[in-house]
């Protein structure tokens, strides 16, 4: 894409870091929504922030976007401070907010040019950087953006945070609530849109969703649990990992919780993935014990860990 | 010949709005203390038909039962008979756990005294007895969805609606909610449950899939597998759900 190259050259020219937060902290009266929290963004990079509600994902998204003001610490957006300089990181920052905040009574088509015009540009000037997203909603630009299906306002909300050519776009859980199909076909957008140069930050509840960013921090309670490239985390989990199958996966959970060499246990679908002190050869043990207690259909295994068995390691 | 005890019947479920069919001659039962997972893409229709299952509204045409009454004529029954949670809407924030507790309670016509030892049984099983008296709002979310669940539950109905009850919790709250599914499941009562997140579809012991109005998979979440041979129920539902 034109555009995106011009983008790109500047970028690395300016050879410092897209977002760089030292030491943030922000309370609300006793509570504690963000805890001495520091990370860098590079240019160009789709870095995830991976935590269930409640973790503080909204609040850091929203000192960010400097529509809060960070309790302390410093914090830049592509070289300019949130506080100082908020009106100019505004121009250049693309939001698109946890819950759908457009113009419900508007029309897709009157959404787009409002915002394009807060920023003083038409979406005609841009429609390049959106098309690729606009053009499927496009058949729809004369329909009430609150009449869209949850895929459709995701995709508008998309393009009226890209109008205005940002550099850095910020989305606040923009796939919760969504289907697994819209949240696949999300993420290839985002996928194509880095390749614009864009700094993406992403936060989601969705742990699947790490693998496709560049690097993730788990964040829980206001706190990084674990900043690194999704492959990374996988590779510093440190005990053995089993894949547990037995015909009734309930009794399976509770009698594994028993069992001595169990360090924890938790349900994955059709498995009970158990990590033990041993050195993963505690297999043949497994399944004698699972026998002995009358399961049918026992299939022991060593797995390999999901970012969501990262988490809950770093959790507990 | 033994046959478990049907709580939903549904035969050709049909509903329009105006020209628009939401739900498209659907044909599905659920039997005593199945977990039934009711999957979907937005806007393929699952709503509508909860609704349907729920008593708020009424089909086109079709016949459906639920925990043995009929979806036309005796709503209020099956509305006491049964159970729902929702992510989007919950317990009340500015009252106490028990607050709340005797506020479902009375509203599902259970004594006082039923209401205190159910409240107690509940809270016990939880371990938050000592939270009784303490403000919803101060409570962290995966605690919220627990009690909510068993808010639904207190009047031991044969079915409860679970409508994407775990949207946002941490990975162990998840799963200890589903934990307590299964209890439940076990002591006869039936869940329906959707839900985006696919491996909580694994959980399920029957698994249906909505298309644009149809139900156009149901089955054992092993036997879709392999039907589609592939390896996780979210390829299933992206074979399916995508077109």
């Amino acid at each position: 894409m034109r555009l995106g190259q011009g983008r790109v050259t500047l970028s690395k020219n300016s050879m410092s870091s897209s977002v760089i937060v030292e030491q943030l902290s922000k309370n609300f009266g006793q509570t504690l929504a963000l805890d001495n929290i520091s990370f860098e963004v590079s240019p160009g990079e789709l870095f995830g922030f991976i935590g269930p509600d409640g973790a503080g994902k909204t609040t850091l998204f929203r000192i960010l976007t400097t529509l809060m003001l960070p309790g302390s610490g410093k914090v830049t957006v592509e070289g300019l401070d949130v506080v100082k300089d908020f009106r100019k990181i505004r121009d250049i920052l693309g939001y698109m907010p946890g819950r759908f905040s457009l113009y419900q009574d508007l029309t897709v088509q009157e959404n787009l040019r409002f915002f394009a015009g807060i920023f003083k540009t038409t979406p005609e000037e841009n429609y390049d950087l959106v098309k690729e997203i606009y053009s499927q909603i496009e058949p729809y630009k004369n329909r009430r953006a609150g009449k869209l299906s949850g895929g459709m306002k995701q995709k508008l909300a998309l393009s009226c945070a890209l109008i205005h050519k940002p550099k850095v776009l910020i989305l606040d859980e923009p796939t919760t609530g969504v289907d697994a199909v819209s949240r696949k076909e999300f993420w290839e957008m985002l996928d194509r849109l880095k390749m614009t140069g864009i700094s993406i930050l992403v936060s989601t509840p969705y742990m699947d969703e790490a693998s496709r960013c560049d690097r993730v921090a788990l964040i829980q309670g206001g706190k990084l649990l674990s900043i690194d490239s999704p492959g990374n985390i996988i590779r510093k989990f440190e005990y053995p990992l089993w894949a547990i199958g037995a015909r009734d996966i309930y009794p399976l959970l509770a009698d594994l919780r028993q069992f001595e060499a169990t360090r924890t246990a938790f349900l994955f679908g059709q498995h009970v993935h158990l990590s033990t002190r041993g050195k993963g050869r505690e297999g043949a043990l497994i399944q004698e014990y699972l026998e002995l207690k009358g399961h049918m259909d026992v299939d022991v295994r060593l797995t390999e860990p999901t970012i969501e068995d990262c988490f809950m390691e770093l959790m507990v | 010949m033994e046959e478990p005890h049907r709580i939903i019947e549904v035969e050709n479920l049909v509903k329009k709005f105006g020209h628009f069919v939401a739900n498209d001659r659907l044909t599905f039962t659920v039997g005593q203390g199945e977990i039934f997972g009711f999957l979907g893409a937005n806007g393929a229709g699952k709503t509508t038909a909860m609704r349907i299952l729920c008593g708020l509204s009424s089909p086109t045409s079709g016949k459906v039962s639920v925990a043995g009454f009929n979806v036309y004529t005796q709503t209020e029954k099956i509305k006491r008979n049964i159970g729902y949670m929702s992510q989007k809407f919950s317990l009340y924030d500015d009252l106490t756990v028990w607050e709340n507790f005797r506020f479902y309670g009375g509203i599902y016509g259970l004594s006082a005294k039923k209401i205190r030892e159910r409240t107690d049984e509940l809270l016990g099983r939880l371990g938050l007895l000592s939270e009784k008296n303490r403000i919803l709002k101060e409570i962290p979310l995966g605690w919220k969805q627990k009690l909510a669940f068993s808010v639904a539950i207190i009047h031991h109905p044969s079915i409860v609606f679970l409508d994407e009850p775990t949207g946002g919790v941490d990975p162990v709250t998840r799963r200890q909610f589903w934990e307590m599914i299964y209890e439940t499941a076990r002591e006869g009562i039936t869940v329906f449950v959707t839900t985006h997140y696919m491996d909580e579809a694994e959980y399920c012991q029957r698994v249906s899939i909505m298309v644009d109005g149809r139900i156009v998979a149901l089955d054992t979440p092993v036997r879709l597998k392999e039907t589609y041979q592939v390896l996780t129920m979210e390829e299933v539902f992206l074979k399916l759900a995508r077109g």
